[in-house]
């Protein structure tokens, strides 16, 4: 392991290190009394973010994925720029912005919460996706190539493999950021923990907004996790011995 | 057997890559397309498993016309071998030598066997390497494993682009040698990609040599070092081509076609395998006036001068 590599890591403990003791802290001061008080009603946001995240994110991938691949196509290659550039269009608008536009159009509820997290995580997926792609070496191709794969056996045992690890970072970081961006689902009536938050923020109740924040908080780390761990037994290990000795030299 | 018929390729209509090329390669031999880079012998080697489409003309594999032919079935009964090995980072060493045995359908435990074959013939412990991933390999390990995977479904024609073109000189060598063993033992009709005089001169049994898409001249090696074909073909075997051509003989050919003087005086002992191209460099950096030949036994034969290894030279010349 690199100096590098221990500091960042380090760095991460002391992070989540942080985040417990001040857990513990608003723990103790009662912060956390709403979640007791309205058990029910925490765990029904709960679901609800959590289901916000989960079909947002995988509408992106499900979208996202087959366009990457698409668009590496030979064929297809000139839909490349225009794509790319739609994607990085709906990350420019801000995500409040797309709210009100979405609620504009399609109305409250939890479908314009969702497709506005949708917009929003498409672009991460869809330009690792084809950054991943393109990154295959083309000996790795040609040799495939020559040796008589066919057009899809390239695609799922050489290209898709080797393009894992910029692909599955891509689904995390959509998916991280779409936890935070889902507690906006409140304003156009997606319901999730945004509710607890922006009641706390009106009453100026200190109980509410940490019963909201720091749960939110929580599932995103508990979430990276997760996709970490999927990457890990995902990602093959010559990949990822490969990237090790990669960042070593 | 390869045969090439008034093959061509031509790019957008006017520039030929390769420009109405026709000879023919008997089979388990090993031929290798010489000529300085843009030549067109990538690409000829490229139209025999169709990774570049013909333009005009034929190529033939044991008689079958090779566009006749499913695609993906043509390339899957052709070896093939690039320069940068190609092994696939995300599989193993078995998983990458028996790729070719997968895609036909074979069963595991006949690849398994395959896999063992193989790894003994190239000379690297099965066990060891089983379940490393290619980055852990040294370049000339890759290397090898790239042609036995190439040589997995045993298909009876190898195409080879610059198979030792990116290792260092000395594990060239080695692995050419190497190679010509196995070669020996498997008998594979081989199409050999080279910018390396010497390199075409140690591995060929024919060497075809390009210049801007056409060939200049096909031929044995000593009989290209002896009578180039025209002005190109001399200048590019090189001024010396007379002292590669030594490397092609051993002492074992200049004893049966001289006779050799009893020997005179003792002196460095040679053996009948050595190359002649190492008996001038021992002639000129020893010292030495003469040199006694000893055979299996080390039984001193007679000696042999310099004088007599430029005799030798010019009489295979002159016959050649």
């Amino acid at each position: 392991m690199t100096n590098k590599r221990k500091i960042s890591t380090f760095i991460r403990y002391f992070f989540y290190g942080i985040v417990l003791v001040f857990f513990l802290w608003a723990f103790i001061q009662g912060h956390f009394s709403i979640i007791f008080e309205q058990t029910d009603e925490f765990l029904r946001l709960l679901r609800q973010h959590v289901l916000l995240v989960l079909v947002s994110s995988l509408l992106a991938v499900g979208i996202a994925i087959p366009a990457g691949i698409l668009v590496t196509r030979p064929a297809f290659r000139k839909l490349e720029w225009p794509v790319l550039n739609l994607a990085n269009l709906g990350q420019t608008i801000p995500s409040i912005a797309i709210l009100a536009l979405v609620m504009t159009y399609l109305g409250i509820g939890f479908n314009s919460a969702v497709f506005a997290l949708f917009v929003f995580s498409i672009l991460p997926v869809l330009r690792n996706t084809v950054a991943g792609l393109n990154s295959v070496d083309p000996a790795l191709k040609d040799a495939a190539k020559g040796m008589g794969f066919t057009s899809s056996q390239i695609l799922f045992k050489v290209e898709m493999p080797n393009a894992a690890y910029p692909i599955m970072a891509g689904i995390r970081t959509a998916m991280v950021m779409n936890v935070g961006s889902a507690a906006l689902a409140y304003l156009v009536g997606g319901g999730g923990l945004g509710d607890f938050i922006f009641t706390g923020i009106v009453m100026q109740s200190q109980e509410y907004l940490i019963s909201g924040a720091v749960p939110v908080t929580l599932l995103a780390i508990c979430i990276d996790f997760l996709l970490r761990f999927i990457e890990k037994i995902t990602v093959s290990k010559g990949l990822r011995r490969s990237a090790e000795t990669a960042e070593a030299s | 057997m390869i045969e090439f018929k008034n093959v061509t390729k031509t790019y957008d209509g006017k520039v030929n890559a390769v420009d109405d090329v026709s000879f023919t390669v008997p089979q388990g031999n090993i031929a290798v397309f010489l000529g300085p880079s843009g030549c067109g012998k990538t690409t000829l080697l490229r139209m025999v498993n169709r990774l570049v489409p013909i333009t005009k003309g034929e190529i033939f594999i044991d008689g079958e016309q090779t566009n006749s032919l499913n695609e993906i079935q043509l390339r899957r009964n052709i070896g093939y071998v690039i320069q940068s090995n190609g092994l696939f980072p995300n599989m193993t060493i078995e998983d990458n030598v028996t790729v070719v045995p997968k895609l036909l359908g074979w069963d595991k435990e006949k690849m398994r066997n395959r896999f063992f074959e193989l790894m003994e013939l190239i000379g690297l412990k099965p066990d060891d390497f089983r379940k490393r991933y290619p980055h852990e390999l040294s370049g000339g390990q890759q290397q090898r494993i790239g042609i036995a995977r190439a040589m997995a479904a045993d298909p009876p024609v190898m195409l080879m682009d610059e198979p030792f073109g990116a290792l260092d000189p000395i594990i060239r060598s080695h692995l050419q040698k190497e190679f010509l063993q196995i070669q020996k033992e498997v008998q594979k009709t081989i199409l050999f990609v080279s910018h390396d005089i010497d390199e075409a001169i140690t591995m060929g049994d024919q060497v075809a040599i390009f210049k801007d898409g056409r060939l200049m001249q096909y031929d044995a090696p000593d009989d290209i070092l002896a009578n180039p074909a025209n002005e190109f073909v001399s200048t590019f075997v090189g001024s010396d081509r007379a002292i590669k051509s030594l490397g092609l003989h051993t002492v074992a050919d200049l004893v049966n076609q001289l006779k050799v003087t009893p020997v005179a005086a003792d002196s460095r002992q040679i053996s009948l395998k050595t190359d002649l191209r190492q008996i001038l460099s021992i002639f000129f950096n020893e010292g030495y006036e003469e040199l006694v030949v000893v055979d299996e036994e080390k039984k001193p034969m007679g000696s042999i001068t310099i004088q007599d290894v430029q005799k030798y030279l010019h009489q295979t010349n002159q016959s050649a």
